[in-house]
């Protein structure tokens, strides 16, 4: 079992080690602080901060009402909620456009009010939103199910009203997994490709993410592409990190 | 009556009616799935039930008879704390934060309601505890925090559901002497499956078995005169059912001498006899008063003593006397004692004790 | 555990038997007929650029007819992502390159076989949605302001050739996006995302219905043309010739115009 474990883990780090001894260190510095490659990291930690947010916002009330309530159909949003994880990112893409874009479900009341998605940053934030959501919910409905309800039920009884019982019990208890799910939904935006560049778009500055522009950088320069590519594996990989750092185990676990 | 209550949830089989007076504590006794936490949870209003209403000074916590003046009180509006068998204090806070809870809910600024928890803590011997977070803190250490906890919410009723039973053997009289001290005069309901505990905490018991309450009366009452089998094993006594004769009373396996009391012949009574006052022997013991003749159904160790359970009766003998005796499970022996070992009264109970 | 792994192993050998046994009496085949008249058997596999998928479909089933024993597997992608997997070892037959610069990498690193031959042209055209709902008639009318124009980015193909025709025309678009592909220019416009983009002919051909093609005079500067070649790998030679030929015949002709390429 050892053995098949240890394979298991050279599958993985073999490419990623074998992707690092390809890279062109002498001119490492220049591929990756070129005016594009700047403009797309910036862009990408951009986005995916924004995404982050916006991820946290929606999800934990989300969650909340999964774990906390039950109502006719709970299975079926559940599963819902959680599709994006599995669905291929274009068809997320095919998706956002059908509802976001111009001449999708809502374009033309958003235009009436003014707000142009294509083609925007938005775009790109909603993009990564919608894949990197799921990530919060399961992991934040799962804290909040393991945690169950009597602390907050001994929280009531000692006159806390339910908004009381949520700042300062609830959410405290599953911080942990509120975080580390929300560094899921960083790292899961950092590497949005295929909804972005179906739904978003690609320009320099606006558009083009990290992912989109390694994807570009690969036509004429696979040097450049492959430092870039060094550059986001550490970013991700420092973004773990921090969370295995800063997030202590199961609630309870110095 | 400051609290009347009365409810039924079908899904438990519970049906139960219980009024509480101000200052005072009323302990539920029961063994395990008896109903007794359910009438907790319903009161602090943690579960609905299908039916039956309570009321508090007059305010309705809940009332749900169908009628048109509905109500259910959201819990953190009732008054009421509730004390669970695990302290439950809240991992993030550090002890004197748990304390400083309640107050703080109830809109004390953080400063006054830290000085309120400190008192509390005072009060159950945690000052010292005051920084320490909950997982660094021993059962005891933490029941006692919890305990300041439900009182520095200044509740109307105090709930408690087995507040000692996840104690060390070593930790609980202390626990037990402290909450003593800190229910007197106030309303609270005990819930617990330990006869020492309503003795020590409750002025009052009320005993359910399967979601009903079978007897209810004074404490020493109740668990000195059981009327009800099951209070009777609860209490640890043998409970003979039987009516009144001249020499004592007569119940169905046959005639039982009993010290003279007070009640006319052929009224319904009861007997308590303490399994420990019984003398088991294989041959009869025509020295003693009764000498009933019993089969052995169960032996059952308790600590320095063997319960020897027969058909009829119980009766308490050391591990010396029954080994000499070699008992086995279907073996016949006589079960001696005197009458002043018996404790004879009415079966029925007064209703000014009600 | 131990015996699902021979079992594994075993099957892993009986296929390998099986397949090195089909390769064997393969060449065999070929070898026989060559010295007689040109009965051609066996497969070749072609790379072609992902903008002949339409016209090589076509073209790959009409070879397959006149030749009866040949087989003909197609394996469309980007140009430059042909070349990195021929670079990298991917066995094929044939090479078409969407444009000179990657037929001319794939030369340099030694592996076609004989001379590219330019087999077709494409041009850019103008391609809106059907209602054309920003009036746009001229290459100029893409730099107006509030216009949504989408383009290539400058590093693939068809954005070397947007850049010529906007530097002919003294355009200077302000795009809304700059895509990775053509198919992506396409895609935002048939979605009626964007008012505007820059295609090949061919796409807006292929498109139908679902757009609108403007022709402009500009897009003569900047012909792009598709050389095709043999490769040196190939098992088949013979058949990869053939099918060379064949693309740049009449018939390969033909197709292609239909589908709205020039001729070199």
């Amino acid at each position: 079992m050892v053995a098949v474990a240890a394979v298991g883990a050279l599958f993985v780090l073999l490419p990623l080690a074998a992707m690092a001894t390809r890279v062109d260190w002498a001119n490492f510095l220049a591929l990756v602080t070129s005016e594009s490659s700047v403009a797309a990291l910036l862009l990408s930690l951009r986005t995916s901060v924004a995404a982050t947010a916006l991820c946290v916002v929606l999800g934990v009330p989300m969650a909340l009402v999964l774990a906390r309530t039950t109502f006719w159909g709970q299975r079926l949003v559940r599963t819902l909620v959680l599709l994006p994880l599995v669905l291929p990112p274009v068809i997320g893409g095919i998706a956002l456009l059908a509802a976001f874009g111009r001449q999708g479900l809502l374009g033309h009341t958003l235009e009436l009010l003014g707000i142009r998605i294509a083609f925007s940053t938005t775009a790109v934030v909603l993009a990564q939103t919608f894949v990197a959501l799921p990530f919060l919910v399961l992991s934040l409905e799962g804290a909040l199910r393991v945690a169950g309800t009597r602390y907050e039920a001994v929280a009531a009884t000692l006159g806390a009203r339910p908004t009381t019982v949520l700042r300062r019990i609830t959410l405290p208890l599953v911080l942990p997994a509120l975080l580390s799910g929300a560094v899921l939904s960083f790292a899961r935006a950092l590497g949005e490709f295929g909804a972005t560049l179906t739904f978003a778009g690609s320009l320099q500055g606006v558009t083009r993410t990290l992912p989109l522009e390694i994807y570009l950088q690969r036509e004429t320069d696979p040097n450049a592409a492959v430092a870039l590519s060094l550059v986001l594996l550490v970013v991700s990989v420092a973004v773990v990190a921090l969370t295995l750092r800063t997030v202590p185990g199961p609630a309870g676990a110095p | 009556m400051t609290l009347a209550f009365s409810a039924s949830l079908a899904a438990r089989g519970f049906d139960v009616t219980l009024d509480v007076a101000r200052g005072e504590t009323v302990a539920i006794l029961g063994p395990n799935g008896a109903g007794k936490s359910t009438a907790l949870e319903i009161i602090a209003g943690l579960l609905r039930p299908d039916s039956g209403h309570a009321e508090w000074d007059g305010t309705a916590l809940f009332r749900l008879d169908g009628g048109p003046r509905g109500a259910w009180l959201p819990p953190h509006r009732r008054g009421v704390s509730l004390l669970a068998q695990d302290a439950l204090l809240f991992p993030h806070l550090s002890a004197l934060d748990n304390v400083a809870f309640g107050p703080r809910s109830a809109g004390v600024g953080t400063d006054a309601a830290r000085a309120t928890a400190r008192t509390w803590l005072a009060e159950v011997e945690a000052s010292d505890l005051a920084a320490v977070r909950p997982g660094r803190l021993s059962g005891g250490q933490a029941q006692r925090v919890a305990i300041a906890r439900a009182l520095a919410a200044d509740p109307n009723l105090l709930l408690l559901d087995e507040p000692l039973a996840a104690l060390d053997a070593a930790v609980a009289p202390t626990i037990r002497r402290m909450l003593r001290r800190v229910l007197e005069g106030r309303t609270a309901i005990v819930v617990t499956h330990e006869v020492l505990d309503a003795l020590t905490l409750a002025d009052r018991v009320v005993v359910m078995n399967r979601g009903v309450v079978v007897e209810t009366g004074q404490t020493r009452e109740v668990l000195e005169r059981p009327r009800h089998p099951f209070t009777a094993e609860l209490a640890g006594l043998n409970l003979v059912l039987g009516t009144r004769t001249a020499g004592g009373m007569a119940a169905d396996w046959g005639e039982l001498v009993a010290p003279a009391a007070s009640i006319v012949r052929g009224a319904a009574v009861a007997a308590a006899i303490r399994p420990s006052a019984i003398e088991v022997s294989l041959e009869p013991l025509p020295g003693r008063d009764n000498s009933v003749p019993v089969t052995v159904i169960d032996l059952e160790p308790r600590g320095d003593s063997i319960r020897v359970r027969a058909d009829s009766l119980s009766a308490d003998v050391s591990p010396g006397r029954a080994a000499a005796l070699d008992l086995a499970p279907g073996d016949r022996v006589f079960f001696g004692f005197d009458g002043e070992d018996v404790s004879l009264y009415g079966s029925e109970r007064p209703s000014t004790l009600r | 555990m131990g015996r699902r792994l021979h079992t594994v192993v075993a099957v892993a050998v009986a296929a390998a038997l099986v397949l090195g046994g089909s390769a064997c009496t393969a060449p065999a085949v070929t070898g026989t007929s060559t010295n007689t008249s040109p009965p051609l058997s066996g497969s070749i596999t072609v790379f072609a650029a992902a903008s002949l998928t339409g016209t090589f479909t076509e073209l790959a089933k009409r070879f397959e007819a006149k030749h009866p024993g040949t087989t003909v597997n197609l394996s469309f992608a980007g140009s430059s992502e042909l070349v990195t997997q021929l670079t990298a070892g991917a066995p094929a037959d044939v090479f078409a390159s969407a444009d000179a610069r990657n037929m001319a990498r794939l030369t340099a690193a030694g592996l076609v076989d004989g001379e590219p031959v330019d087999f077709a042209t494409n041009t850019l055209e103008i391609v809106v949605p059907p209602a054309n709902p920003a009036s746009i008639a001229t290459l100029a009318d893409l730099a107006r302001p509030g216009v949504k124009t989408v383009i290539c980015q400058a590093k693939v193909p068809c954005g070397s050739a947007t850049v010529a025709v906007e530097k002919a025309a003294g355009v200077t678009i302000t795009p809304v996006s700059e895509e990775l592909s053509v198919t992506d220019v396409l895609g935002k416009v048939t979605s009626g995302e964007a008012d505007a983009g820059l295609v090949y002919v061919t796409d807006v051909k292929g498109a139908g219905a679902r757009v609108k093609g403007i022709p402009f005079s500009e897009s003569g500067t900047a012909v792009n043309t598709y050389p095709i070649a043999a490769l040196t790998a190939s098992a088949r030679p013979a058949v990869s010739a053939a099918f060379v030929r064949f693309v740049v015949g009449a018939i390969g002709r033909s197709v292609l115009a239909a589908a709205g390429f020039g001729a070199p």
